[in-house]
């Protein structure tokens, strides 16, 4: 067995461990129905489960590390996969500091789902363009993930104190909002299911098409075209012909694997509203009844200052120091660097709302979720839809 | 003004919240409230305070929080709003014709995008003044809020009011055995647990982490300084920004650097072995390159020579400059930016009789960035150069037309002149094409006999002496984010009376989890009376049992 296919393995072994840790945590707090005392021991097995899926991924990292010979954060899979691996760390860090099984319950989950998100994604070992090439790849990276990591334990914060505080049993703008941010963790299982189905039918239609620009074009559909993309040829076709044909401007391939995703996740919540017959938000609520709002917030408001620093020195000052290193300027406004700074702004002004207008608890916890969308954001679109500097990461 | 003369006797300037000496609430709101709101520690903030004149409105609109959050948000909208389409300096369309490649490639919205100026968003003139308006609100706030802070922190009594230590968040009332023994097993704790312990009497007052407090005004000097760095780039001399394409074997002179001259030795550019990726390729990088490098020998012109003087330059030193390792120089680095592959660096043709083309008369050698006026082949033939167009474009009123002065297309009228045609005759050449001949059937033509390629580089010249001014201001942010994050001021008041009566109260101004820990510790130690959490305790009143909740969860 070669390296890559340990580091494959370690990852796929601490895929599991946070699958069943999640389910630990979620004993832990049922059983808390019972006694204090098994609430601690369940937590206690679930966060040793925890540690040793970190271990392991932390494994894969390591070992995909001395195979690529660079650090394994320069495409789309690898670093999607090192930033489920540091919310699992800021979970494990933060955790210690105040024992609250609950946020093992959502932090782990959401770690599971970016995982999974990531492995879709290429995941061959791909050689650095000049540009990555440099020390500061590593410490930029990995500093700001962390950073994001940490501010991402606030939004699983205020998801648990959002869960324990809306009133579901009113129709409300909150319990919307509340029911949508569930509805986007299905539609990110729903990208993987069809992902996942597709690639295991060896799904495969390539197209010729004419790009913005006005250059002929190839692209290669590893799901069913739902879209077309700009007076699109065949060059070899499976199953079914494009619905519809989009402008130049868009990319229809990625408006499909959206689509299906989206299809596929509503299919799957409407299943789980069937069997269920309530709402997602609903199901978890239960679970978080007996949570203490005041140490939730200060959770959640302690990783945000705990986050925030560690944000700033690897997504701006590093990446300045970097950017002026590599592409002779330390600030170019690049999509992606905009965005960090908008991450940054947002931050900076959720400190300052809190500390001034007092906006604690509900709010803050809104703010958290926002936040949260913020990093996705910068994670997923900037990189897929709007091209820049950084569409390296892309692939 | 006048100034506020508390029940104390202490006279507190004019807006003060609470009493500087004792701590008692001076505003009925204060009066009023159950735990008293401790921000700035209850000084007289100058915005708070006046608001009559043109300065003071002014003062107070950029100190108030509310303005600075909204300039923040606007600022974030704003730069969002430049991601929608590439910003002009992006797009990939020479500088004339952008405007067209908004509207071509992205139709209405991109001509509307580019109109409105979002395609150069971040140096429009509202941009640069929002951001303005956000600097100006950090200055004034920290100025507002931090110099009263200051001065309150520095000094704060030990012993505070009754009314006071009653509207703290941590409250503790009861009853001790032993006053003086409890004064001192809560100081000796206290000084254990790293606070410094100040006693006055029957009052004690514990503080740790004063610095703390300082952390967000020391992050926004650095704000303001790396703010400062950044506008000291439009002062001459501080920020230099040149580009320069040169060929290999070319030495040229440096631009913005007096004095220094560059030779491109060699342009190396290696691959990795793979096959791009579909959708790198899409996106226009070139995910196959593993190195762009070129090596280069530096040269400066001695001193006092004349500016041109290329003849005795000094070697300073080779270097290869390679993405991410840029040639520094007394303050000026030189980037890798682009290059340019095969390019045409001199044309070889025979000089031959159309009949028996196999005789040559001789061969010329084309300089394309010098060509020389006349070639000489001896034997009474020779070859002018009526014409050169470097990149031939087609011919307008008869001139041949060049696109630019790079050799893509070179093309030539000759005139060629041998013993047989004295006279000579004219032919114009293009690469590739057959020759023309305007002014009737030659006997002689010109016939290609090889090229020379070579490779071209291009280098950005950087000076930005704001640098160092940036740097600092950076760390001093970062230093200041750091205390105002990591650490916290924790203070404990406690005052046992000789008949034993305990009146504890604990602030803390982020981080109560912490806090408690140490009151716990403290308070079973020192055998204090339990302390209640004000807010803790309001809120629990109002919900039930069950949603009281459970701190091991």
């Amino acid at each position: 067995m070669s390296l890559i296919d340990i580091s494959g393995n370690l990852l796929f072994v601490a895929f599991i461990a946070y699958l069943v840790a999640t389910l630990l945590f979620g004993g832990s707090i049922k059983q808390s129905n019972a006694t204090g005392k098994n609430t601690e021991k369940w937590g206690k097995v679930a966060i040793v489960v925890t540690i040793i899926g970190l271990l392991a991924q932390l494994g894969y990292f390591i070992t995909r590390w001395i195979y690529a010979g660079h650090a394994p954060v320069s495409n789309m899979f690898e670093f999607t996969t090192a930033f489920g691996m540091f919310i699992v760390g800021a979970f494990i860090l933060i955790y210690f500091i105040y024992r609250v099984t609950a946020l093992g319950l959502v932090a782990l989950p959401v770690a599971l789902l970016i995982i999974a998100y990531a492995s879709m994604f290429p995941k061959e070992v791909s050689p650095l363009v000049p540009s990555l090439q440099s020390y500061w790849l590593t410490i930029h990276v990995i500093t700001a993930a962390l950073g994001q990591s940490i501010l991402a334990i606030s939004a699983v914060a205020g998801l648990i104190y959002l869960l324990k505080v809306v009133d579901l049993t009113k129709a409300s703008k909150q319990r919307f909002w509340l029911e949508a941010v569930m509805f986007f963790l299905v539609v990110v299982v729903g990208f993987v299911a069809a992902s996942s189905i597709f690639n295991m039918m060896d799904y495969d239609s390539t197209y010729t098409y004419v790009d913005k620009e006005g250059k002929e074009r190839q692209i290669a559909y590893q799901m069913p075209p739902l879209f077309g993309m700009n007076e699109y040829k065949a060059v070899e076709e499976h199953g079914m012909s494009p619905l519809v044909e989009m402008p130049a401007l868009i990319n229809a391939k990625k408006l499909t694997t959206v689509v299906w995703s989206l299809l596929v996740g509503s299919v799957l919540y409407l299943f789980i509203r069937l069997i269920a017959r309530r709402r997602i938000s609903a199901i978890f609520q239960p679970f978080v009844k007996r949570v203490n709002l005041q140490l939730v917030d200060e959770i959640g408001y302690r990783s945000v200052i705990i986050g925030f620093p560690v944000f700033t020195l690897g997504a701006l000052i590093f990446a300045m120091i970097w950017a002026q290193l590599a592409w002779s300027r330390f600030w170019g406004w690049d999509p992606k660097e905009v965005w960090a700074l908008i991450t940054w702004l947002f931050y900076a002004a959720f400190l300052h709302l809190r500390l001034s207008k007092g906006w604690e608890g509900e709010k803050s916890a809104w703010l958290a979720l926002i936040g949260f969308g913020i990093i996705l954001f910068n994670l997923i679109a900037v990189n897929l839809i709007l091209a820049g500097l950084h569409s390296y990461a892309s692939a | 003004m006048e100034n506020i003369i508390c029940a104390c006797g202490h006279s507190n300037p004019y807006g003060t919240k609470l009493c500087e000496k004792c701590g008692r609430p001076l505003t009925e709101e204060g009066k009023q409230t159950k735990v008293v709101d401790m921000r700035y520690d209850g000084t007289a903030i100058r915005s708070k305070t006046y608001n009559t004149t043109i300065v003071d409105k002014i003062w107070n609109f950029f100190s108030n929080v509310k303005v600075g959050i909204a300039l923040i948000i606007i600022t974030l909208v704003a730069a969002s709003i430049g991601t929608i389409l590439p910003q002009a300096m992006y797009v990939n369309a020479p500088e004339p014709s952008k405007a067209e490649y908004y509207e071509k490639v992205y139709g209405v919205l991109g001509k509307l995008y580019n109109n409105l100026g979002l395609s150069n968003l971040y140096s429009t003139w509202w941009f640069q003044i929002l951001v303005g308006m956000l600097a100006i609100s950090i200055i004034v706030a920290s100025l507002d809020r931090g110099l009263p802070l200051h001065k309150s922190l520095k000094n704060q009594r030990v012993k505070r009011h009754e009314s006071f230590m009653k509207r703290q968040r941590i409250v503790a009332e009861g009853q001790v055995p032993n006053p003086d023994e409890t004064l001192d097993k809560v100081e000796q704790k206290m000084t254990e647990l790293k606070y410094r312990v100040r006693r006055d009497g029957s009052a004690l007052l514990a503080e740790r982490g004063r610095f703390a407090r300082y952390g967000p005004y020391i992050n926004h000097v650095g704000l303001i300084i790396f703010l400062a760095g950044v506008m000291l780039r439009l002062v001459p001399g501080f920020y230099v920004d040149e580009t320069i394409w040169i060929r290999e074997g070319e030495t040229r002179a440096v631009p913005g650097m007096d004095g220094y001259f560059i030779k491109n030795n060699k342009f190396i550019l290696e691959t990795h072995g793979d096959k791009p990726q579909d959708e790198q390729m899409n996106q226009g990088v070139n995910a196959m390159a593993k190195n762009y490098q070129t090596d280069v020998t530096l040269y400066k012109q001695p001193d006092g020579a004349l500016p041109g003087d290329i003849d005795n330059l000094e070697k300073l030193r080779d270097y290869s400059i390679r993405v991410n390792h840029p040639l520094k120089e007394s303050g000026f680095a030189l980037y890798q930016m682009n290059y340019r592959l095969n390019e045409l660096r001199q044309m070889n043709f025979n000089l031959v009789n159309k009949a028996t083309e196999e005789d040559s008369l001789g061969q010329i050698e084309i300089d394309l960035t010098n060509p020389k006026k006349e070639y000489d082949l001896g034997n009474g033939s020779s070859v002018q150069i009526l014409i050169y167009t470097p990149d031939f474009d087609g011919f307008k009123d008869g001139e041949p037309q060049t696109k630019s002065s790079i050799p893509n297309n070179p093309a030539f009228l000759f005139r060629m002149t041998t013993p047989e045609t004295p006279k000579g005759e004219v032919s114009f050449v293009e690469i590739r094409k057959p020759p023309l001949e305007p002014l009737g059937e030659n006997k002689y033509r010109m016939k290609f006999a090889g090229a020379e390629m070579r490779n071209t580089s291009n280098f950005t010249i950087r000076k930005d002496r704001t640098i160092p001014i940036l740097f600092v201001g950076g760390i001093i942010f970062m230093i200041g984010v750091v205390i105002g994050s990591y650490w916290n001021h924790r203070r404990l008041w406690l005052q046992v009376e000789p008949d034993g009566r305990v009146l504890m109260a604990a602030h803390v101004n982020k981080n109560m989890f912490s806090m408690k820990k140490d009151l716990d510790t403290v308070t079973t130690f020192a055998g204090l009376p339990p302390y209640e959490d004000q807010l803790e305790s309001e809120n629990g009143k109002k919900s039930t049992k069950e949603e009281e909740g459970d701190n091991t969860l």
